[in-house]
């Protein structure tokens, strides 16, 4: 990685905290993500990985500490920043091309600019078949599609991902972790995705973060020394097998 | 073709039951009537062909009547959808102010509006518009108790959704509270169209007067009861149980218009 970006990291969290009422969810939480970073965030459920999430988001604040995105407040920082949710969270009443539309609807963009682009988006993953379908017609993988689709319209810098994909059967996921990792080499977006598969996340991440709960902090980094491209095959490969199994024995014996 | 047996058994089901429903009221109506003879008007159950009789008889009064409860119940429900909307906006614009005001909207649901229709008539005056305050009464709670539930039950995942784009206040009011309250506002008004008819031909019991020519519904109630036409009674009882029909027919139409494209209530059985 070249130095330039190093030095300024995309986001930063300095002692970041969460406590929801008495309860410390997140504690003291320290990292920073470079430009480009893939990000994983594994631990045992209730650790706080969503809550990490949604606190760069801005959408829970920090209690104590900072969060800072391309140098700003989370919440300043929005139209760098795109969500994609556990669920598709599309709205069931918009067709699929309006559903990808609906971002750049909100922040003002032109008609005809925000048709093209969602367009493109929905293009770049395979869904041009289904732009005028609603989304009950549709599989959750393709649903899971359309909500990347959305995010991508905004071209955000940080994308952050709150475990998109734990719903859906093995294979989709693994189709759509391709198509995801094919995207991000395009576009050079930082991510963070939660994740509860040690699987997924070794697969997608340059660095995997564990975190213990009771209260959530940050257990453990492992770095992924894979070769940056990634395919079907890699799965089956020494390397990859040795990094699952490291992230899996982490997660389970963090406390 | 199996289908079509099918389909034509399950259609013929209901016309089945009808004769045999109209049986055993000319059966009854016999029995019950041995004293009055066949030809005389029977006074507690009139024949069916009595009734359609009457009903062709009174055809025109009727039409006036039935014409006053649709224009009644149609301004009541217009203005308890209206109304009740705004009221269902304002109770989901903040909690304090559903707090506020939501125990009141209930106080004034829980008394029976039997009871307030005189205090009506004694407020705004005997006739349409008595009858039509009384209409807006029954049909508002409903659509003030649905929409708001509606208005507040967003789903949480959307709103983050919403506030990740910094959509603004009307925004998220527009493009995801109304819609995502939708399916909530109509079967509101679902059930304030099924309350409309009753509510205007209550008005008309309390309210109604024959200034122009004739009452609504309800006043044609009276006044036939009051010269025992019964067989008028019942050709009465048939109009406004069609207009009831044509009302929540309207309505359904409506709902069914309107989410026919993705709400699980009425779209067709999924693909995938």
């Amino acid at each position: 990685m070249p130095a330039s970006a190093l030095s300024v990291p995309r986001v930063i969290l300095t002692n970041a905290s969460k406590r929801f009422g008495s309860t410390t969810v997140l504690d003291n939480i320290n990292f920073a993500a470079q430009k480009g970073e893939f990000i994983s965030l594994v631990g045992p459920s209730g650790c706080g990985k969503s809550t990490m999430l949604k606190m760069i988001a801005g959408l829970h604040p920090v209690s104590e500490g900072e969060v800072i995105v391309d140098g700003m407040l989370p919440k300043d920082a929005r139209e760098e920043m795109a969500f994609i949710f556990q669920e598709a969270n599309l709205l069931p009443w918009r067709r699929v091309q309006q559903n990808a539309e609906l971002p750049l609807k909100l922040r003002g963009v032109l008609k005809e600019k925000r048709i093209e682009t969602a367009r493109k988006m929905l293009e770049l993953v395979d869904l041009s078949h289904a732009l005028g379908l609603f989304p009950w017609q549709l599989s959750g993988g393709m649903r899971m599609r359309v909500s990347i689709a959305r995010a991508l319209t905004l071209a955000p810098k940080v994308l952050l991902l709150d475990e998109p994909f734990g719903a859906l059967d093995e294979m989709t996921r693994d189709n759509l972790n391709e198509d995801l990792l094919r995207i991000h080499e395009r576009d050079g977006w930082t991510a963070f995705f939660v994740t509860h598969s040690a699987a997924e996340a070794v697969f997608l991440s340059n660095r995997v973060v564990v975190l213990s709960a009771n209260p959530g902090r940050i257990a453990k980094i492992i770095e992924i020394d894979l070769p940056k491209k990634r395919d079907a095959p890699l799965r089956e490969s020494p390397e990859y097998l040795k990094y699952v199994a490291e992230v899996s024995h982490a997660i389970r014996t963090v406390h | 073709m199996a289908t079509f047996k099918k389909k034509f058994l399950s259609a013929s089901l209901p016309v089945i039951s009808g004769v045999l429903i109209l049986g055993i009221w000319y059966l009854v109506s016999y029995i019950y009537g041995r004293n009055e003879g066949f030809d005389v008007q029977r006074i507690i159950i009139p024949f069916p062909h009595q009734i359609l009789d009457a009903l062709f008889n009174e055809r025109a009064t009727l039409w006036i009547a039935t014409k006053q409860t649709a224009y009644a119940a149609l301004v009541g429900f217009v203005a308890a959808v209206v109304v009740g909307y705004a009221l269902s906006m304002l109770l989901a614009s903040a909690v304090w102010v559903k707090k506020a005001l939501y125990p009141w909207v209930l106080v004034l649901q829980m008394t029976p509006v039997v009871v307030l229709a005189p205090i009506f008539v004694l407020w705004i005056g005997q006739g349409l518009p008595s009858i039509t305050a009384i209409t807006f009464m029954i049909g508002f709670f409903p659509i003030v108790a649905n929409t708001t539930m509606g208005l507040v039950s967003t789903d949480r995942n959307l709103l983050d959704l919403f506030e990740m784009t910094n959509a603004t206040k009307s925004q998220e009011i527009l493009y995801l509270r109304v819609p995502y309250a939708m399916p909530y506002f109509l079967t509101g008004m679902k059930i304030a169209g099924t309350l409309a008819p009753i509510g205007a031909i209550t008005g008309d019991l309390f309210a109604g007067s024959s200034q122009g020519g004739a009452g609504g519904i309800g006043f044609m109630v009276i006044l036939y009861n009051s010269q025992l036409k019964i067989p008028e009674l019942f050709a009465t009882a048939f109009v406004a149980c069609l207009l009831g029909f044509v009302f929540v027919g309207c309505v359904n139409w409506l709902h069914w218009y309107l989410l026919k494209n993705w709400h699980d209530s009425v779209r067709k059985t999924e693909i995938s």
